[in-house]
Protein backbone atom coordinates (compact mmCIF):
# COMPACT_ATOMS: atom_id res chain seq x y z
CA UNK A 1 0.00 0.00 0.00
CA UNK A 2 0.88 3.64 -0.46
CA UNK A 3 2.44 5.56 2.53
CA UNK A 4 1.68 9.44 2.56
CA UNK A 5 3.40 10.70 5.77
CA UNK A 6 1.76 14.12 6.00
CA UNK A 7 2.49 14.95 9.96
CA UNK A 8 5.43 16.64 9.43
CA UNK A 9 4.21 19.18 12.18
CA UNK A 10 4.35 16.29 14.94
CA UNK A 11 7.76 15.06 13.93
CA UNK A 12 9.99 14.42 11.41
CA UNK A 13 13.02 11.28 10.19
CA UNK A 14 15.64 11.94 10.87
CA UNK A 15 17.62 12.83 7.30
CA UNK A 16 20.18 10.12 6.11
CA UNK A 17 23.33 13.09 6.51
CA UNK A 18 22.53 13.93 9.93
CA UNK A 19 22.13 10.13 10.94
CA UNK A 20 25.92 9.73 9.42
CA UNK A 21 27.15 12.72 11.79
CA UNK A 22 25.35 11.28 14.74
CA UNK A 23 26.65 7.93 14.51
CA UNK A 24 30.27 9.25 14.73
CA UNK A 25 29.19 10.53 18.12
CA UNK A 26 27.90 7.47 19.10
CA UNK A 27 30.54 5.14 18.07
CA UNK A 28 33.97 6.17 18.28
CA UNK A 29 33.37 9.77 19.79
CA UNK A 30 31.70 8.56 22.71
CA UNK A 31 33.17 10.11 25.37
CA UNK A 32 32.02 12.33 28.27
CA UNK A 33 32.68 16.16 27.19
CA UNK A 34 33.48 17.40 30.05
CA UNK A 35 37.01 14.81 30.29
CA UNK A 36 40.06 16.34 29.91
CA UNK A 37 41.47 13.29 27.53
CA UNK A 38 41.08 13.32 23.46
CA UNK A 39 38.14 11.41 23.84
CA UNK A 40 36.01 13.52 26.11
CA UNK A 41 37.68 16.87 23.33
CA UNK A 42 36.85 14.75 20.64
CA UNK A 43 32.84 14.64 22.36
CA UNK A 44 33.34 18.71 23.06
CA UNK A 45 34.25 19.67 19.86
CA UNK A 46 31.29 17.94 18.21
CA UNK A 47 29.46 20.44 20.69
CA UNK A 48 31.23 23.31 20.35
CA UNK A 49 30.42 23.17 16.54
CA UNK A 50 27.11 22.49 16.77
CA UNK A 51 26.74 25.74 19.10
CA UNK A 52 28.52 27.23 16.05
CA UNK A 53 26.65 26.65 13.20
CA UNK A 54 23.36 27.03 14.93
CA UNK A 55 23.89 30.66 16.58
CA UNK A 56 25.56 31.70 13.32
CA UNK A 57 21.93 30.36 11.55
CA UNK A 58 20.14 32.25 14.08
CA UNK A 59 22.23 35.52 13.87
CA UNK A 60 23.00 34.87 17.69
CA UNK A 61 26.65 34.17 19.49
CA UNK A 62 27.69 31.10 20.49
CA UNK A 63 27.40 31.77 23.99
CA UNK A 64 23.74 32.46 23.41
CA UNK A 65 22.99 28.82 22.74
CA UNK A 66 22.06 26.63 25.66
CA UNK A 67 21.07 23.21 24.69
CA UNK A 68 17.59 21.33 26.09
CA UNK A 69 16.02 18.67 25.78
CA UNK A 70 13.83 19.84 22.99
CA UNK A 71 11.05 22.48 22.60
CA UNK A 72 8.77 21.86 25.81
CA UNK A 73 12.41 22.10 27.89
CA UNK A 74 13.24 25.49 25.83
CA UNK A 75 9.94 27.03 26.48
CA UNK A 76 9.69 26.15 30.34
CA UNK A 77 13.04 27.29 30.60
CA UNK A 78 12.68 30.80 28.59
CA UNK A 79 9.01 31.41 30.51
CA UNK A 80 9.80 29.86 34.01
CA UNK A 81 13.15 31.02 33.83
CA UNK A 82 12.50 34.63 32.61
CA UNK A 83 9.21 35.19 34.89
CA UNK A 84 11.18 33.93 38.29
CA UNK A 85 14.29 36.05 38.27
CA UNK A 86 12.47 39.21 36.73
CA UNK A 87 9.28 38.98 39.43
CA UNK A 88 10.90 41.84 41.45
CA UNK A 89 10.28 44.16 38.32
CA UNK A 90 6.35 42.91 38.28
CA UNK A 91 4.48 39.95 38.02
CA UNK A 92 2.69 40.34 34.72
CA UNK A 93 3.57 38.25 31.58
CA UNK A 94 1.48 38.40 28.17
CA UNK A 95 1.73 35.55 26.06
CA UNK A 96 -1.57 34.04 23.19
CA UNK A 97 -4.22 31.93 23.26
CA UNK A 98 -2.71 29.58 20.72
CA UNK A 99 0.10 28.78 21.30
CA UNK A 100 1.86 25.53 22.71
CA UNK A 101 0.92 23.82 25.39
CA UNK A 102 5.18 23.67 26.51
CA UNK A 103 4.28 27.70 26.64
CA UNK A 104 0.50 27.91 27.77
CA UNK A 105 0.47 24.78 30.36
CA UNK A 106 3.73 27.34 31.79
CA UNK A 107 2.33 30.65 32.10
CA UNK A 108 -0.94 28.42 34.11
CA UNK A 109 1.43 27.27 36.26
CA UNK A 110 2.58 30.39 36.79
CA UNK A 111 -0.38 32.21 37.57
CA UNK A 112 -0.79 29.37 40.22
CA UNK A 113 2.15 30.61 41.72
CA UNK A 114 1.14 34.70 41.72
CA UNK A 115 1.96 35.94 38.14
CA UNK A 116 -0.63 37.56 36.40
CA UNK A 117 -1.01 36.60 32.85
CA UNK A 118 -2.98 38.18 29.38
CA UNK A 119 -3.76 34.92 26.77
CA UNK A 120 -4.12 37.40 23.63
CA UNK A 121 -6.91 36.34 21.27
CA UNK A 122 -6.60 36.14 17.63
CA UNK A 123 -8.93 36.71 14.70
CA UNK A 124 -10.76 34.50 13.14
CA UNK A 125 -7.95 33.70 10.76
CA UNK A 126 -5.90 33.02 13.58
CA UNK A 127 -3.20 35.65 13.84
CA UNK A 128 -2.71 37.95 16.96
CA UNK A 129 -3.26 41.58 16.77
CA UNK A 130 -0.55 43.99 17.45
CA UNK A 131 -3.31 46.76 19.09
CA UNK A 132 -4.44 43.69 21.15
CA UNK A 133 -1.12 43.01 22.31
CA UNK A 134 0.06 47.08 23.01
CA UNK A 135 -2.92 47.58 25.09
CA UNK A 136 -2.37 44.22 27.02
CA UNK A 137 0.83 46.32 28.49
CA UNK A 138 1.50 46.89 31.85
CA UNK A 139 3.88 49.01 33.81
CA UNK A 140 4.56 45.67 35.53
CA UNK A 141 4.61 43.33 32.66
CA UNK A 142 8.07 41.69 32.38
CA UNK A 143 7.62 38.97 29.84
CA UNK A 144 5.97 38.85 26.83
CA UNK A 145 6.04 34.79 24.71
CA UNK A 146 4.71 34.96 21.43
CA UNK A 147 5.25 31.86 18.74
CA UNK A 148 6.54 32.77 15.64
CA UNK A 149 3.88 30.17 13.68
CA UNK A 150 1.57 28.27 14.83
CA UNK A 151 1.93 23.95 15.21
CA UNK A 152 -1.47 23.72 14.43
CA UNK A 153 -3.19 26.19 11.54
CA UNK A 154 0.59 27.51 10.18
CA UNK A 155 -0.47 30.72 10.52
CA UNK A 156 2.45 33.67 10.61
CA UNK A 157 2.32 35.91 13.89
CA UNK A 158 3.60 39.73 13.41
CA UNK A 159 6.58 38.75 15.48
CA UNK A 160 8.47 41.37 14.17
CA UNK A 161 6.74 44.52 15.43
CA UNK A 162 5.74 42.80 18.95
CA UNK A 163 9.07 42.76 19.34
CA UNK A 164 9.77 45.83 18.34
CA UNK A 165 7.84 47.43 21.02
CA UNK A 166 8.79 45.17 23.61
CA UNK A 167 12.54 46.23 22.99
CA UNK A 168 11.45 49.94 23.13
CA UNK A 169 9.90 49.44 26.42
CA UNK A 170 12.81 47.06 27.72
CA UNK A 171 10.52 44.07 28.34
CA UNK A 172 11.58 40.28 27.63
CA UNK A 173 10.46 38.86 24.48
CA UNK A 174 10.60 35.29 23.99
CA UNK A 175 9.69 33.61 20.96
CA UNK A 176 8.70 29.58 19.59
CA UNK A 177 10.31 29.26 16.85
CA UNK A 178 10.07 25.48 16.76
CA UNK A 179 7.67 25.31 13.83
CA UNK A 180 9.41 28.45 11.69
CA UNK A 181 13.37 27.32 11.80
CA UNK A 182 14.40 26.18 8.85
CA UNK A 183 11.08 27.12 6.89
CA UNK A 184 11.35 31.28 7.22
CA UNK A 185 14.26 33.25 7.92
CA UNK A 186 14.83 33.32 11.87
CA UNK A 187 17.15 35.88 12.85
CA UNK A 188 17.26 36.81 16.88
CA UNK A 189 17.84 40.43 16.07
CA UNK A 190 15.31 40.89 13.31
CA UNK A 191 12.58 39.52 15.76
CA UNK A 192 14.40 41.48 18.83
CA UNK A 193 13.63 38.10 20.40
CA UNK A 194 15.64 37.64 23.84
CA UNK A 195 14.77 34.40 24.20
CA UNK A 196 13.64 31.68 21.25
CA UNK A 197 13.33 27.86 21.70
CA UNK A 198 13.62 25.77 18.36
CA UNK A 199 13.95 21.85 18.81
CA UNK A 200 15.54 19.49 16.27
CA UNK A 201 13.01 16.90 15.49
CA UNK A 202 10.52 19.28 13.48
CA UNK A 203 13.75 19.82 10.60
CA UNK A 204 14.69 16.51 10.42
CA UNK A 205 17.30 15.89 13.29
CA UNK A 206 16.82 13.64 16.43
CA UNK A 207 13.97 14.08 19.12
CA UNK A 208 14.79 14.65 22.23
CA UNK A 209 17.05 17.80 21.89
CA UNK A 210 16.92 21.59 21.19
CA UNK A 211 17.88 24.35 22.28
CA UNK A 212 16.78 28.04 23.93
CA UNK A 213 18.78 31.02 22.62
CA UNK A 214 18.80 33.55 25.71
CA UNK A 215 20.47 36.93 24.40
CA UNK A 216 23.51 38.04 26.22
CA UNK A 217 22.75 40.26 29.49
CA UNK A 218 19.12 38.49 29.34
CA UNK A 219 17.85 37.38 33.58
CA UNK A 220 17.11 34.20 33.15
CA UNK A 221 16.86 31.28 35.85
CA UNK A 222 17.58 27.99 35.25
CA UNK A 223 15.38 24.63 35.84
CA UNK A 224 17.89 22.25 36.59
CA UNK A 225 21.04 22.33 39.03
CA UNK A 226 23.89 19.36 38.98
CA UNK A 227 27.28 20.49 37.25
CA UNK A 228 29.46 22.96 34.99
CA UNK A 229 27.55 21.81 31.80
CA UNK A 230 26.01 24.42 29.38
CA UNK A 231 28.05 27.33 31.33
CA UNK A 232 25.98 25.76 34.64
CA UNK A 233 22.53 26.70 33.23
CA UNK A 234 21.82 23.39 32.12
CA UNK A 235 23.61 20.59 33.76
CA UNK A 236 23.42 16.95 33.05
CA UNK A 237 25.87 15.37 30.70
CA UNK A 238 25.22 16.11 27.36
CA UNK A 239 23.37 14.53 24.53
CA UNK A 240 26.09 14.93 22.66
CA UNK A 241 25.12 12.73 19.24
CA UNK A 242 21.20 14.90 19.55
CA UNK A 243 23.71 17.68 19.81
CA UNK A 244 25.97 16.75 16.68
CA UNK A 245 22.31 15.83 15.03
CA UNK A 246 20.47 19.22 15.83
CA UNK A 247 23.76 20.93 14.31
CA UNK A 248 23.73 18.93 11.09
CA UNK A 249 20.06 18.95 10.48
CA UNK A 250 19.84 22.98 11.35
CA UNK A 251 22.62 23.78 8.89
CA UNK A 252 21.20 21.65 6.02
CA UNK A 253 17.91 23.21 6.58
CA UNK A 254 18.93 27.12 6.62
CA UNK A 255 20.76 25.69 3.22
CA UNK A 256 17.72 24.43 1.42
CA UNK A 257 15.23 26.58 2.77
CA UNK A 258 14.58 28.65 -0.45
CA UNK A 259 13.40 25.54 -3.14
CA UNK A 260 11.99 23.14 0.03
CA UNK A 261 9.26 26.21 0.54
CA UNK A 262 9.08 27.12 -3.06
CA UNK A 263 8.50 23.33 -3.30
CA UNK A 264 6.03 22.79 -0.31
CA UNK A 265 4.15 25.99 -1.16
CA UNK A 266 3.19 25.25 -4.40
CA UNK A 267 2.39 21.54 -2.83
CA UNK A 268 0.34 23.11 -0.19
CA UNK A 269 -1.85 25.20 -2.48
CA UNK A 270 -2.46 22.02 -4.79
CA UNK A 271 -3.87 20.44 -1.81
CA UNK A 272 -5.84 22.95 -0.63
CA UNK A 273 -7.62 23.74 -3.96
CA UNK A 274 -7.53 19.78 -4.78
CA UNK A 275 -9.83 19.29 -1.62
CA UNK A 276 -11.88 22.34 -1.89
CA UNK A 277 -13.03 22.03 -5.15
CA UNK A 278 -14.10 17.99 -4.72
CA UNK A 279 -15.57 18.52 -1.42
CA UNK A 280 -18.21 20.08 -0.05
CA UNK A 281 -19.04 21.95 3.53
CA UNK A 282 -15.04 22.06 3.96
CA UNK A 283 -13.56 25.59 5.46
CA UNK A 284 -9.75 26.25 5.79
CA UNK A 285 -8.47 27.10 9.06
CA UNK A 286 -5.95 29.99 9.45
CA UNK A 287 -4.90 32.57 7.26
CA UNK A 288 -4.52 31.46 3.66
CA UNK A 289 -1.91 34.01 3.16
CA UNK A 290 -0.20 34.26 6.35
CA UNK A 291 0.61 30.85 6.22
CA UNK A 292 3.88 28.93 6.87
CA UNK A 293 4.83 27.12 3.12
CA UNK A 294 3.63 23.09 4.83
CA UNK A 295 0.61 23.64 6.38
CA UNK A 296 -2.94 22.51 5.52
CA UNK A 297 -5.76 22.35 7.74
CA UNK A 298 -8.94 22.30 7.06
CA UNK A 299 -12.52 20.90 8.35
CA UNK A 300 -15.27 18.73 7.13
CA UNK A 301 -18.77 19.58 8.26
CA UNK A 302 -20.52 16.03 9.44
CA UNK A 303 -17.67 14.25 9.80
CA UNK A 304 -15.38 13.51 12.90
CA UNK A 305 -11.84 14.19 13.00
CA UNK A 306 -10.88 10.67 14.50
CA UNK A 307 -12.82 8.64 12.24
CA UNK A 308 -11.33 10.72 9.49
CA UNK A 309 -7.48 9.88 10.47
CA UNK A 310 -8.69 6.31 10.98
CA UNK A 311 -9.98 5.63 7.62
CA UNK A 312 -6.93 7.84 6.16
CA UNK A 313 -5.01 5.95 8.13
CA UNK A 314 -6.27 2.88 6.61
CA UNK A 315 -5.06 4.34 3.06
CA UNK A 316 -2.11 4.59 4.64
CA UNK A 317 -2.29 8.58 5.02
CA UNK A 318 -0.60 9.65 8.54
CA UNK A 319 -2.17 12.87 9.56
CA UNK A 320 -3.69 14.60 12.80
CA UNK A 321 -6.65 16.17 14.13
CA UNK A 322 -7.97 18.66 16.04
CA UNK A 323 -11.00 16.93 17.29
CA UNK A 324 -12.01 16.54 20.84
CA UNK A 325 -12.21 12.69 20.25
CA UNK A 326 -8.91 12.73 19.31
CA UNK A 327 -7.35 14.37 22.13
CA UNK A 328 -7.20 12.30 24.76
CA UNK A 329 -8.54 14.76 27.14
CA UNK A 330 -11.75 15.50 25.24
CA UNK A 331 -10.70 19.12 24.73
CA UNK A 332 -11.20 20.17 21.25
CA UNK A 333 -8.47 21.96 20.08
CA UNK A 334 -7.32 25.08 21.96
CA UNK A 335 -6.68 26.90 18.90
CA UNK A 336 -9.35 26.63 16.34
CA UNK A 337 -11.18 27.51 19.77
CA UNK A 338 -10.08 30.37 20.04
CA UNK A 339 -10.31 31.33 16.10
CA UNK A 340 -13.53 31.06 16.68
CA UNK A 341 -14.28 27.97 14.89
CA UNK A 342 -17.87 26.94 14.71
CA UNK A 343 -17.91 23.58 16.79
CA UNK A 344 -19.41 20.76 14.35
CA UNK A 345 -16.10 22.09 12.20
CA UNK A 346 -13.48 21.55 15.16
CA UNK A 347 -14.62 18.09 15.26
CA UNK A 348 -14.02 17.64 11.51
CA UNK A 349 -10.50 19.03 11.46
CA UNK A 350 -7.96 17.69 9.78
CA UNK A 351 -4.45 18.99 9.88
CA UNK A 352 -1.38 17.65 7.08
CA UNK A 353 1.41 18.88 7.08
CA UNK A 354 3.87 18.55 4.42
CA UNK A 355 7.64 17.91 4.26
CA UNK A 356 10.21 17.15 2.26
CA UNK A 357 9.62 13.47 0.75
CA UNK A 358 6.30 14.75 -0.60
CA UNK A 359 5.66 14.51 -3.79
CA UNK A 360 2.74 15.73 -6.15
CA UNK A 361 1.77 11.87 -6.86
CA UNK A 362 1.15 11.87 -2.89
CA UNK A 363 -0.85 14.90 -3.14
CA UNK A 364 -2.65 13.13 -6.60
CA UNK A 365 -3.25 10.72 -4.19
CA UNK A 366 -4.39 12.06 -1.35
CA UNK A 367 -6.76 14.50 -3.54
CA UNK A 368 -8.54 10.74 -5.11
CA UNK A 369 -9.37 9.17 -1.81
CA UNK A 370 -10.25 11.90 0.68
CA UNK A 371 -13.82 12.26 -1.12
CA UNK A 372 -14.89 8.78 -0.81
CA UNK A 373 -13.52 8.61 2.79
CA UNK A 374 -15.88 11.72 3.69
CA UNK A 375 -18.53 10.68 1.44
CA UNK A 376 -18.42 7.23 3.84
CA UNK A 377 -18.51 8.87 6.85
CA UNK A 378 -21.41 11.61 6.00
CA UNK A 379 -23.42 8.78 4.45
CA UNK A 380 -23.31 6.98 8.47
CA UNK A 381 -23.56 10.63 10.07
CA UNK A 382 -27.21 11.50 11.47
CA UNK A 383 -26.67 15.15 11.08
CA UNK A 384 -25.80 14.79 7.11
CA UNK A 385 -28.77 15.45 4.90
CA UNK A 386 -27.92 15.57 0.89
CA UNK B 1 -4.79 1.94 19.74
CA UNK B 2 -7.87 0.30 19.02
CA UNK B 3 -8.55 -3.58 18.95
CA UNK B 4 -9.36 -5.28 15.37
CA UNK B 5 -13.17 -5.93 16.94
CA UNK B 6 -13.58 -2.46 16.91
CA UNK B 7 -11.53 -1.36 13.77
CA UNK B 8 -13.92 -4.70 11.87
CA UNK B 9 -16.97 -2.96 13.39
CA UNK B 10 -15.65 0.42 12.35
CA UNK B 11 -14.46 -0.60 8.69
CA UNK B 12 -17.72 -2.21 8.10
CA UNK B 13 -20.57 -1.14 10.45
CA UNK B 14 -23.59 -3.92 10.79
CA UNK B 15 -27.02 -2.20 10.96
CA UNK B 16 -25.70 1.30 9.62
CA UNK B 17 -27.99 3.69 7.66
CA UNK B 18 -32.19 4.66 7.86
CA UNK B 19 -35.62 2.86 8.42
CA UNK B 20 -38.26 4.63 6.30
CA UNK B 21 -41.14 2.25 8.85
CA UNK B 22 -39.23 2.98 11.79
CA UNK B 23 -41.92 1.78 14.97
CA UNK B 24 -39.27 4.46 16.97
CA UNK B 25 -36.53 6.41 16.64
CA UNK B 26 -34.02 8.22 19.55
CA UNK B 27 -31.30 10.63 18.90
CA UNK B 28 -28.36 10.73 21.44
CA UNK B 29 -25.56 13.49 21.80
CA UNK B 30 -22.49 13.42 24.05
CA UNK B 31 -22.19 16.72 25.53
CA UNK B 32 -18.62 16.23 26.58
CA UNK B 33 -17.47 15.77 23.16
CA UNK B 34 -19.95 16.12 20.53
CA UNK B 35 -20.83 13.07 18.97
CA UNK B 36 -24.08 11.84 18.10
CA UNK B 37 -25.80 9.03 17.49
CA UNK B 38 -29.47 7.88 16.53
CA UNK B 39 -31.28 4.47 16.84
CA UNK B 40 -33.94 3.37 14.64
CA UNK B 41 -35.95 0.21 15.40
CA UNK B 42 -38.53 -1.58 14.07
CA UNK B 43 -40.52 -3.66 17.00
CA UNK B 44 -43.13 -6.57 16.34
CA UNK B 45 -44.28 -8.72 19.11
CA UNK B 46 -41.97 -6.97 22.05
CA UNK B 47 -38.83 -7.78 20.01
CA UNK B 48 -37.02 -5.68 18.47
CA UNK B 49 -37.64 -7.18 14.45
CA UNK B 50 -34.61 -4.95 12.82
CA UNK B 51 -32.71 -1.53 13.91
CA UNK B 52 -30.05 0.69 12.23
CA UNK B 53 -28.09 3.20 12.91
CA UNK B 54 -26.47 6.72 12.65
CA UNK B 55 -23.40 7.97 14.19
CA UNK B 56 -21.68 10.95 13.37
CA UNK B 57 -18.45 10.86 15.86
CA UNK B 58 -15.15 8.71 16.23
CA UNK B 59 -14.15 4.72 15.86
CA UNK B 60 -15.38 4.38 19.28
CA UNK B 61 -18.57 5.92 18.94
CA UNK B 62 -19.42 4.10 15.37
CA UNK B 63 -17.64 0.73 16.42
CA UNK B 64 -20.09 0.25 19.49
CA UNK B 65 -23.04 1.70 18.20
CA UNK B 66 -22.44 -1.10 15.62
CA UNK B 67 -22.00 -3.84 17.82
CA UNK B 68 -24.83 -2.79 20.09
CA UNK B 69 -26.94 -3.09 17.38
CA UNK B 70 -26.10 -6.66 16.93
CA UNK B 71 -26.50 -7.33 20.32
CA UNK B 72 -30.17 -6.42 20.39
CA UNK B 73 -30.93 -7.41 17.12
CA UNK B 74 -33.83 -10.42 17.99
CA UNK B 75 -34.00 -9.71 21.60
CA UNK B 76 -37.19 -8.64 23.39
CA UNK B 77 -37.75 -5.00 24.58
CA UNK B 78 -36.24 -5.78 28.37
CA UNK B 79 -34.20 -7.87 27.69
CA UNK B 80 -32.70 -5.30 25.63
CA UNK B 81 -33.07 -2.63 28.00
CA UNK B 82 -30.42 -4.35 30.36
CA UNK B 83 -27.51 -3.55 27.47
CA UNK B 84 -24.96 -2.25 29.36
CA UNK B 85 -22.09 -0.07 28.02
CA UNK B 86 -19.47 -2.19 30.18
CA UNK B 87 -21.25 -5.64 27.51
CA UNK B 88 -20.57 -2.82 24.66
CA UNK B 89 -17.19 -2.43 25.74
CA UNK B 90 -16.32 -6.07 26.39
CA UNK B 91 -17.83 -7.22 22.82
CA UNK B 92 -15.53 -5.02 21.43
CA UNK B 93 -12.30 -6.19 22.95
CA UNK B 94 -12.09 -2.95 25.16
CA UNK B 95 -11.66 0.81 24.32
CA UNK B 96 -8.65 3.10 25.75
CA UNK B 97 -9.76 4.37 29.19
CA UNK B 98 -10.03 7.39 27.37
CA UNK B 99 -12.55 6.69 24.42
CA UNK B 100 -14.86 4.75 26.69
CA UNK B 101 -17.07 7.52 27.30
CA UNK B 102 -17.42 7.91 23.73
CA UNK B 103 -19.28 4.46 23.82
CA UNK B 104 -22.04 5.15 26.31
CA UNK B 105 -24.17 7.21 23.33
CA UNK B 106 -25.08 3.03 21.93
CA UNK B 107 -26.95 2.24 24.99
CA UNK B 108 -28.54 5.36 26.04
CA UNK B 109 -29.84 5.36 22.00
CA UNK B 110 -31.28 2.09 22.27
CA UNK B 111 -32.90 2.53 25.72
CA UNK B 112 -34.18 5.67 24.70
CA UNK B 113 -35.84 4.28 21.38
CA UNK B 114 -37.37 1.54 23.47
CA UNK B 115 -38.68 4.20 25.97
CA UNK B 116 -40.53 6.30 22.84
CA UNK B 117 -41.56 2.95 21.35
CA UNK B 118 -43.26 2.08 24.50
CA UNK B 119 -44.46 6.25 25.03
CA UNK B 120 -46.22 5.66 21.65
CA UNK B 121 -47.98 2.93 21.94
CA UNK B 122 -49.40 3.32 25.84
CA UNK B 123 -52.61 4.65 24.56
CA UNK B 124 -53.38 1.42 21.89
C1 LIG C 1 5.21 25.38 18.54
C2 LIG C 1 5.80 24.27 19.32
N1 LIG C 1 6.44 24.52 20.48
C3 LIG C 1 6.99 23.54 21.21
C4 LIG C 1 6.94 22.22 20.82
C5 LIG C 1 7.56 21.16 21.68
O1 LIG C 1 8.75 20.69 21.13
P1 LIG C 1 9.36 19.28 21.58
O2 LIG C 1 8.51 18.24 20.93
O3 LIG C 1 10.75 19.30 21.04
O4 LIG C 1 9.34 19.22 23.06
C6 LIG C 1 6.28 21.91 19.62
C7 LIG C 1 6.18 20.50 19.18
O5 LIG C 1 5.11 19.93 19.04
C8 LIG C 1 5.70 22.95 18.85
O6 LIG C 1 5.06 22.69 17.72
ZN1 LIG D 1 -15.77 10.17 20.50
Amino acid sequence: MKRVYLDHSATTPVRPEVVEEMMKYLTDNWGNPSSVYSRGREARKGIDEAREKIAHLLGANPQEIIFTSGGTEADNYAVMGAAFANQKKGKHIITTSIEHHAVLDTCKFLERQGFEVTFLPVTPEGIVRVEDFERALRQDTILVSVMHVNNEVGTIQPVEEIGRVCREKGIIFHVDAVQSFGKIPVNVDELNADLLSISAHKIYGPKGVGCLYIRKGTKVQKLFYGGAQERRRRPGTENVAGIVGFGKAAELAIKEMGEETEKLTKLRDKLIAGLQEKISDIKLNGDPVQRICNNVNVSFKYVEGESLLLSLDMKGIEASSGSACTSGSLDPSHVLTAMGVPFEFIHGSVRMTLGRDNTEEDIDYVLEVFPEIVDRLREMSPLYNK
Amino acid sequence: MYSEVVMDHFTNPRNVGEMEDADAVADVGNLSCGDTTRIYIKVKDDVIEDIKFKTFGCGAAIASSSIATEMVKGKTLDEALKITTEEIVDALGGLPPAKVHCSVMAADAIKKAIENYREKNKED
